[in-house]
This record gives structure tokens, C-alpha cells and sequence, in this order.
């Protein structure tokens, strides 16, 4: 391929578009004159051929350096903020890191990587960045325990759902998301606002939702992603009638109904959708109508040239947007042989529709029977006073496991009529659900725990 | 109340939820004619660990299962609580 026919991300920010921006909660940077400044202070060439470690503290600033990088540096690698610094030895062997990006080089000095660059916010560059190859994009796998696996991609397929999705029709849509940007749910909406001539806040970790909801208004956010946990806890806050975006959508975890009611009843005037997408798979598909699960006439190969197929009751991609291998020494192979990601994620077929029933590593052991901590919370969601859950297994001398629920009941609804409501939900689970997968007790909690990557914590899962 | 009652109101209300049809709860009662399974047993254990601080059939690693009502009440009644 020549360097011609090489698109980077540089080329979607054409300086014609006028009135782009990216921001954070402190600043907020032109995307229109990005190209003519540098926030490498200039020395964005050095990277040429470099496997370069982003290892930036904040989302903007990892944003504007990915801008610069991208078509420059053999690789890139994504730091996610919550990286165990532990893990970075072997990170920085497997990727075979030879330069840094930070805005912290003191850190990086005398670590043994050769190059150290520091970045800060942009400032007028008299070079301007030529695009020499295809960068190749790492980014790390977000489960909890363990080195994360570095998953290898290119901004073509990393890009594909949005090219195929075609540009957002009207005004440029301003994207915001709850995600990290340097975890794949929020690459590909920091993606969708470069490749789509549109603007972009970010998210800011530790601000509260009324502040984030009233900098999200004052930025003129029209399009919305963040996982069924980040917008729960949205619904919960209250923040949620100040805001009026026209697109929602839902990814990284199970959009159950009752989520996706919710969100209907909360932002009635916009689009609502649920998109499946893993670091290893890329992107599958996007869901609009509403409900949960998706048709079963997607299975097979659609029109985007995904594949999907069901194989021991899990979903298998095959896709161009799929990562194409793990990185490192030791690595796994990430496809099978015949070039299916097996997803993890389990579905079951209901009539015309496959649902999501939960993930094969999040089963829990109940008298030897196999239960999904999800699909037992999916049954809770649906009371209308409850408005997250979370199913685990207690331990029993009995049966080796008993399921317990924790319960989080939506603003104003009464403690005293939580027994009543105790009593309604387990009815309601006795009459959808098997005995054994009926929570034996349901505990009331004022909040659950989400991951950094937005997914409901299962510490013991 | 007495750790008996207690017991007994939690086998009742047990059997309710479960649709299990009680035969008269006399301590001589063998446990497997009470028509409870091993997750009623489970769900029993938990609820009365939550109510009354104690697990004895986790807490005694050589403890034996009991046979017959009065001997799972004395289960509880023996553990210091």
C-alpha cells in the first residue's frame, strides 16, 4: 500500500470545518487549527517508526497526542487510566515499547526507554506531521485480574462501523461519552466525533453527575455512550432532566429492558440504541428498536461484512473490524481457525431474538447448577422501583452456593415499603425464574460499585 | 425469642415460599420428611445465620449434618453465640 492511500485521523480534520472542539472539564481545544500546533512541542517526527507508550494522565491531552502520533509511530499503546503500574515492565517487553509519550517524563527518566516526550497542552508548530504508514493501534483488555492483554488494531477496522454508519445527518453532532477514551467503548466515540466532523467532551473522572450533566449542556452534547451501569447511575442521580441529547447509546455490558424503558421514559425526544462491540471482536452491531437483545436474522454475515455465528451457546465474530491478533511474547491466539473471536458472551434464542444471558467466566456454581448473576438481575431491573442490582453467589455449607441479591431502589422510593417491595420482586423472580436461580435473600444497598471500565463490580465472580 | 422458635418460624415461612407441604414438626421429625431439598436447607442455614450471628454446620469443620429436627436445633443451641 502506498503512503497515499493511507488514511490517519489527521485526515478528518480538514481545517474547512470550522467550530470543532474537544474538551475536558479545564480546557477546551480547537480541533480546526490542531494541525498547524502540537502538543509534542513539536517533536512528533521523532516518533517515526517508534512503538510509542501513550501514557498520558488525562483524556485530552492523550487525545490530541493520539491525533499527532497516528500515521507517524510503527505502533501506539493505549494507557487506560487505571493500569496497574505493576504491570508496566512486561507491557513495555511485550509491545516492544522504545518511546514515551507522558506528561510526566520525570517519571519515565532513567526507566530505560530511549526516547521520553513530553506532552502538553497544543502550541503553534512550525512542522507539520507527514503521514508515513499505518500506525498500528495496542490497546489493553480491561478484565480485573491479571497482566491485560495487549490486543492489536488498525484505525481502518478500528473506524469501520463509523464509515459504514455514513456521516450523522444535520448539524455535527457533539459527542460526549462516560467511557475512557483509551478503552475501546470510548475510542470509537472519541473515533466517531473525528472521522464524523463533530466535536467532543470528555469525561472527567470524580466529577460529580449534576456537574458533568451541566458541562455536557454548556458544550451543546447531542450524542451520548456509556454502558447500562454509567447511565443507571445517571437515572439514579436525578441530573437526568436537565439533559435533552438526541442520540443515547448503550454498550460494554447487557442493555436489559428495563434500561432501555428507562431511558425512553427520561429522553423521550431521543434515539436510543444498543450497540455490542469487545476490544478483541470490534464492533458487531447496533440495535435501535428499542429492545433488548437483537434479531436473529443477524446472525450470519450482514452487510458490513460482520459474521457472527452461535457456537456452544456463545457469540463468534469474524469481522475486518476485529482486532487482529495478541501482542507479546507469550501471546494467545485471538481467533480460532477459522478466524472467529469466541466473545464470551453467552445468548439464548426466545423466538425471532437472541438475548444476552450473560458472560461464560461470570457463572456462579448454585448446588452445581450453573446460573447467570445477569439474567437473574435482569429479572429485578424489571420492578419499577428498583433501579440496579447485583446477583452473587454467598457461600453455603449446604449447596456450596446460595444466591443473594443487592438491590439499589430508585430516588424516593420509601424504606418503610421495602419489605413490600422485597416481597414483589421475588415474586417476581419465583414466577420468571428456575428455584435454584431465585435469590434467597435481597439486601438493600444505596449504591453498587462500577469498574473503571463502567461495568458493574463482581468482585467475587 | 427462643432460638427454637426462631427456627421453627424460618422452616415455616421457608416451606411457604417454596410451596413445601410441612408435616407436623415434631423433634423427632427426620429432616428428609419435612419434604425439604438442599436448597431449602441452603436458604434455611443462611436466613439463620443472618438472623441469629451463627453457622454451626461451617463453623465445626467435622460437624456432622443432623438427622432430625431436634438435632438441628441443638446444632444452634450448642454454638456460643
Amino acid at each position: 500500500m502506498s503512503p497515499r492511500e493511507i488514511v490517519t485521523l489527521r485526515d478528518y480534520l480538514s481545517p474547512e470545518l470550522t467550530g470543532r472542539t474537544i474538551s475536558d472539564a479545564r480546557h477546551c481545544v480547537s480541533l480546526t487549527d490542531v494541525l498547524s500546533r502540537s502538543c509534542l512541542g513539536g517533536r512528533g517526527a521523532e516518533l517515526s517508526g517508534r512503538a510509542v507508550l501513550l501514557a498520558v494522565s488525562g483524556q485530552l491531552l492523550s487525545a490530541l497526542a493520539m491525533i499527532e502520533i497516528d500515521g507517524v509511530a510503527r505502533r501506539m499503546l493505549l494507557c487506560p487510566p487505571d493500569l496497574n503500574p505493576a504491570h508496566l515492565d512486561s507491557l513495555i517487553a511485550d509491545a516492544a515499547i522504545d518511546a514515551v509519550v507522558t506528561d510526566q517524563p520525570e517519571f519515565w527518566a532513567g526507566r530505560g526507554i530511549s526516547l521520553v516526550i513530553a506532552a502538553a497542552l497544543p502550541v503553534a508548530s512550525a512542522t507539520t506531521a507527514r503521514t508515513e504508514r499505518a500506525t498500528e493501534w495496542l490497546m489493553l483488555t480491561s478484565g480485573t485480574s491479571g497482566i491485560p492483554k495487549i490486543v492489536g488494531h488498525t484505525l481502518e477496522g478500528l473506524s469501520g462501523a463509523i464509515v459504514a454508519d455514513g456521516p450523522a445527518r444535520g448539524t455535527p453532532p457533539v459527542w460526549a461519552t462516560f467511557y475512557d477514551i483509551r478503552r475501546y467503548g470510548g475510542l470509537q466515540i472519541f473515533l466517531r466525533a473525528i472521522i464524523g466532523g463533530g466535536s467532543m467532551a470528555l469525561s472527567e473522572p470524580g466529577e460529580a453527575l449534576a456537574d458533568s450533566v451541566a458541562r455536557l449542556n454548556a458544550r451543546g452534547v447531542t450524542h451520548i455512550s456509556g454502558t447500562p451501569s454509567h447511565w443507571r447511575k445517571l437515572l439514579m442521580s436525578g441530573s437526568a432532566a436537565a439533559f435533552s441529547p438526541r442520540y443515547v447509546r448503550l454498550s460494554g455490558e447487557i442493555a436489559d429492558q428495563a434500561v432501555l424503558d428507562a431511558l425512553r421514559l427520561a429522553f423521550p425526544e431521543a434515539s436510543i440504541g444498543h450497540a455490542y462491540a469487545s476490544t478483541e471482536a470490534g464492533v458487531g452491531f447496533a440495535v435501535n428498536d428499542g429492545k433488548e437483545g437483537f434479531p436473529a436474522d443477524l446472525i450470519g454475515i450482514n452487510r458490513d461484512g460482520v459474521e457472527m455465528k452461535v457456537e456452544d451457546g456463545s457469540l463468534r465474530i469474524r469481522s475486518r473490524r476485529a482486532a487482529h491478533a495478541y501482542v507479546g511474547a507469550n501471546a494467545a491466539l485471538l481467533t480460532d481457525s477459522g478466524g472467529f473471536v469466541d466473545t464470551g458472551d453467552m445468548v439464548g434464542l426466545c423466538g425471532d431474538r437472541y438475548y444476552f444471558v450473560g458472560r461464560r467466566g461470570g457463572i456462579i456454581n448454585i448446588g452445581g447448577l450453573k446460573v447467570h448473576p445477569e439474567e437473574i438481575e435482569a429479572v429485578i431491573n424489571r420492578h419499577p422501583q428498583v433501579r440496579m442490582s447485583r446477583a452473587r453467589s454467598r457461600k453455603s455449607p449446604i449447596t456450596g452456593g446460595i444466591v443473594v441479591a443487592d438491590v439499589v431502589l430508585a430516588a424516593g422510593c420509601d424504606v418503610r415499603s421495602s419489605d413490600g417491595v422485597r416481597g414483589e420482586i421475588l415474586a417476581q423472580c419465583r414466577a420468571s425464574l428456575a428455584a435454584h436461580k431465585v435469590p434467597v435473600m435481597i439486601r438493600f444497598v444505596d449504591q453498587l460499585d462500577v469498574t473503571a471500565a463502567g461495568k458493574l463490580a463482581r468482585h467475587d465472580a | 425469642m427462643p432460638v427454637k422458635s426462631k427456627i421453627i418460624a424460618a422452616i415455616r415461612q421457608i416451606a411457604e415460599e417454596q410451596k413445601v407441604k410441612l408435616p407436623p414438626l415434631d423433634d423427632g421429625l427426620s429432616l428428609h420428611e419435612t419434604g425439604f431439598d438442599s436448597l431449602a436447607f441452603a436458604i434455611l442455614v443462611a436466613r439463620l445465620e443472618d438472623d441469629l450471628g451463627i453457622d454451626p454446620f461451617t463453623i465445626a469443620e467435622d460437624a456432622a449434618f443432623p438427622q432430625t429436627i431436634d438435632e438441628f436445633i441443638r446444632a444452634y443451641e450448642n454454638v456460643p453465640a
